[in-house]
């Protein structure tokens, strides 16, 4: 892990807009007031007739993009995720959810990590609300190998698709022959006394809890969770036979995000602990990044806590 | 427009509002007073205006319908069955478990719907899309869209009218379905839109007042009018609502409600007696 570099999964996503416009042009991409920090302005400036900029005015965009769609055109729509989630739910439910079309909704800025803006723009509740829409595909991909994947396997899906990108920089920790596919988790380390199952920045955190974990002698499994939903239960079930207890790490609300998602599958299907880890019911606040991370418990090390409160708790 | 023209579209309208209130009565729910009052719009576009294809509903070079207001999808079914895009019998299944007449329109079960509504202010905004991706991508067709007085209050409205003013939109044609009451009362009491035609105007729109939106000739002249438009159209037609049915005509508590047998023995006599006067 020497030299390590880091870069937003928003900017893979702009990059993969890019080198997407290169090779087809059955698309266009379309934002609201918010192209330089989404990044897809870098579409914009590569393309700039295929871009579409539609002001702050996120309701009207998602509609706009359903009729596109509905044409039988692909589209893209950016904004942060608490505006394309939270202030568009409803135009994302019923124009886009409803008719099942062919939208991808890049929300950037997601999570407690956007950092200094606050509160207001923290957004820990997108996957929550976009999980209840029936037929909606969620990625949150880990880092910007995968963000780029991600956006190429959006363009093929049928169907709506909300991809979570951050703002912050983070550590690439895929190579380039990492292999993503839309609903598949992908098991990073092999274990069998725990489960760690992460999605987003807290996949890195993940594989150093690991590290942690193993220095205390406790052989931790770590699952790295792109795909929020459709949630890939054979991975969840094995962890959970095979290791008996599960440790969920998020940069998002425990109410309704991963945890849930796997907690779902797990009580349904294959009791043990899940131990969830993520924002507990709680707004974020003013600060850098990185602070933030550590003041809301969003570390190796907490992770490594509940990997150990979740084994205390099999039966 | 000539007499005979005239008269048909006349009898497929009466035929389309005997449609609106069988299903409204089968279901017993729905909203008559509003489909009753953008009927002859629906009519005439299906009918005259439009270049559809009901033996091939998703062809793609076809004209698009928006019905913002979605919950007067009876008068959209109604002429899309009288258009031939399905049978006219399916009407009767408005509403019920297992039919495609879902009580708002949905593009996925119904062919002829181009996109499911229901939420106001929102089909607009995907009007707007269609029409944007006509340009982009180079295609003929146009984008019409009815919408109500009432919707308007709507703020995503006025976004959408913005962005299709600016971008100068001028294969989309709207029309405001204006017949002035709303559930909780007239629009002026409830929360005014008035002055429309300033409004849309305003956000870059060519605006048409058509005078009474249920007369065809006065519906032709309307999108006479405006055809040639530089900019996105806005036709605001003054309508009645629940215009055919005598005890429905500009009564608010016919905005959601369904017809008892009785009342609904009225009204289809009312409207074969009428439909019986043209032949």
């Amino acid at each position: 892990m020497s030299e390590v570099k880091n870069v937003a999964t928003r900017v893979g996503y702009g990059t993969a807009l890019v080198e997407l416009g290169k090779i087809r042009d059955d698309f266009v991409v379309m934002d609201a007031d918010l192209a330089a920090a989404t990044q897809t302005g870098m579409f914009k400036k590569a393309f700039p007739d295929r871009f579409y900029d539609c002001g702050i005015a996120e309701q009207n965009m998602m509609g706009i993009a359903a009729g596109i769609a509905a044409t039988g055109k692909k589209v893209v729509v950016s904004s942060f995720a608490m505006f394309a989630a939270g202030r568009a739910f409803e135009q994302v439910r019923n124009s886009i959810g409803y008719p099942h079309l062919n939208v991808i909704i890049g929300a950037t800025h997601a999570g407690i990590s956007v950092g200094e803006d606050g509160a207001t723009h923290q957004c820990c509740e997108d996957i929550a609300l976009m999980r209840t829409i029936p037929g909606m595909t969620i990625i949150n991909p880990a880092d910007e190998v995968e963000a780029r994947k991600a956006v190429y396997a959006a363009m093929e899906l049928d169907g709506p698709v909300y991809m979570r990108f951050g703002r912050l920089a983070v550590p690439v920790v895929f190579g380039e022959d990492y292999k993503f596919e839309i609903g598949k988790g992908v098991e990073l380390k092999e274990g069998s006394d725990v489960t760690i199952i992460a999605t987003g920045l807290m996949v890195k955190e993940a594989l150093e809890a690991y590290e942690l974990l193993k220095s205390e002698g406790i052989s931790a499994r770590v699952i790295n969770m792109a795909t929020i939903k459709p949630i890939d239960k054979d991975i969840i079930l094995k962890a959970a036979k095979e290791t008996g207890a599960i440790v969920t790490a998020e940069e998002h609300s425990v109410i309704g995000g991963l945890g849930s998602a796997v907690g779902e599958v797990v009580g349904e299907e294959y009791p043990v602990p899940v131990v969830k880890l993520g924002v507990y019911d709680t707004f974020g606040h003013s600060g850098p990044a990185a602070k933030l991370l550590d003041e809301f418990g969003l570390r190796a090390v907490n992770i490594a806590e509940k990997a150990k409160k979740a084994i205390s708790l099999k039966k | 427009m000539d007499k005979q023209t005239k008269l048909e579209l006349e009898k497929t309208a009466l035929k389309a509002r005997m449609g609106i209130i069988e299903g409204i009565h089968a279901a017993k729910a729905g909203h008559p007073g509003g489909s009753l009052s953008c009927v002859d719009i629906l009519t005439y576009l299906y009918f005259k205006q439009m270049k559809v294809d009901p033996k091939n509903p998703k062809w793609e070079e076809r004209d698009r319908f928006v019905l913002s207001k979605g919950h007067a999808a009876p008068a959209l079914y109604a002429v899309l069955a009288q258009r031939g895009f399905f049978d006219e019998k399916e009407l009767l299944s408005l509403r019920q478990i297992g039919s495609m007449l879902q009580g708002h329109p949905d593009l996925k079960k119904i062919p002829g719907v181009d996109m499911s509504t229901g939420s106001l202010g929102q089909g607009i905004s995907a009007a707007v899309g269609m029409a944007l991706s006509a340009k982009h991508f180079g295609n003929n067709f146009k984008v019409y869209a009815v919408l109500g007085d009432g919707e308007i209050e709507e703020g995503q409205v006025w976004e959408a009218a913005m962005f299709a003013g600016n971008h100068k939109l001028d294969n989309l044609v709207i029309f405001v379905d204006n017949n002035n009451l709303q559930i909780d009362g007239t629009v002026e009491e409830v929360n005014s839109p008035h002055p429309i035609d300033k409004k849309f105007e305003a956000f870059g729109f060519e605006t048409v007042i058509l005078a009474d939106g249920n007369d065809f000739e006065q519906i032709e002249e309307a999108l006479n009018k405006a055809s040639g438009s530089k900019k996105p159209v806005a036709i605001i037609a003054k309508t009645v609502k629940g215009k055919g049915v005598s005890y429905m005509e500009n009564a608010v508590n016919w905005h959601g409600a369904a017809p008892n047998d009785e009342l609904y023995e009225q009204a289809m006599a009312e409207l074969k007696d009428a439909l019986a006067k043209m032949n």
